[in-house]
């Protein structure tokens, strides 16, 4: 099994909204040791303009990484998960992701190249909110080593 | 406290810190994440699958090393964009003994500097350096954070 290359530039169907909880922003702040009152003091988030509690930098990973699994699992995209290596990661903010957030995720294979028994991939995922303005724009690049 | 654009030059040093990943975290990240892949917990699977043992998320190094950008510029949501490469593996040890949860962990230096300046966007390009001992573990770290006009 190698990297299938002829689904770069497939679009995933979207995953269903991802609803974005105050506990799920404190436990995550609490796991990468983000300690900025924002994320888990609601007066302070409010207190600095923000509409609810406001998520850590790469929060959207959650997100993200939960619609990649389209694409991953896709027995038609080639990459055995075992083998799986994760080379990089960006984020780009278009706007704070805050508590109270519905956000629908979709995505798109950018790259997907074949090594080998492995490959390459890079995954574009496009976080919209719910009025359906672009919120977080993850790149994932993927290698997946070949088989011994 | 305001940070200015002409206030910093390429290269200086922001800040510094060292970030400490133990058995506990690693666990408490997969709980937070739902990233719950057994290299990251078990260290059986780990070392048959060829790893040193258990070993941590590459996103919980980035997601904790870009807390020394929060705290320099005081406001998560300066972060504009965030990226990394993850050039080498953290293993993190287990040591007889010790509770898991105290453990001392892995201990990342983690150094932030100066790596651009964009007058026009108002931006500073921060750049990490994340090292476990002598290796680099993350490499590309960059964060590029919005700051107040001069």
């Amino acid at each position: 099994m190698s990297v299938n290359a002829d689904l770069q530039g497939r679009v995933y169907p979207p995953a269903p909204p991802y609803s974005v909880g105050r506990e799920g922003i404190r436990a995550f702040a609490a796991a990468v040791k983000a300690t900025h009152p924002v994320h888990s003091d609601l007066d302070a988030a409010l207190a600095a303009g923000h509409a609810d509690l406001v998520a850590p930098p790469t929060f959207a990973v959650v997100i993200a990484q939960n619609a990649e699994g389209a694409y991953i699992q896709d027995p038609e995209s080639g990459i055995d998960f075992a083998r799986v290596v994760h080379a990089e990661e960006r984020f780009t903010h278009h706007r704070a992701i805050v508590a109270g957030d519905q956000i629908t995720a979709t995505v798109s294979v950018e790259r997907a190249r074949a090594v080998g028994t492995g490959g390459m991939v890079v995954t574009r995922t496009e976080l919209v909110g719910a009025d359906g303005e672009p919120v977080t724009t993850v790149l994932s690049t993927l290698m997946v080593r070949g088989e011994d | 406290m305001s940070i200015t654009l002409d206030s910093l030059e390429v290269g200086q040093e922001l800040a510094r810190t060292t970030v400490a990943l133990n058995r506990a975290d690693l666990v408490r990240y997969a709980g937070a994440s739902g990233d719950f892949n057994p290299i990251h917990w078990n260290d059986r699977f780990a070392t048959e699958v060829g790893l040193p043992g258990v070993i941590a998320h590459g996103m919980l190094t980035m997601g904790a090393a870009v807390q020394l950008v929060t705290d320099w510029i005081g406001d998560p949501t300066a972060i504009l964009d965030y990226q990394t490469r993850f050039a080498a593996m953290v293993p993190v040890p287990d040591p007889a003994g010790s509770a898991p949860d105290q453990a001392d962990g892995a201990q990342l230096s983690v150094v932030a500097s100066v790596g651009k300046l964009d007058a026009a966007a108002g931006t500073v390009r921060v750049d990490l350096l994340v090292t476990l001992g002598e290796e680099k573990v993350l490499t590309k770290s960059q964060a590029v954070v919005k700051v107040a006009q001069a």
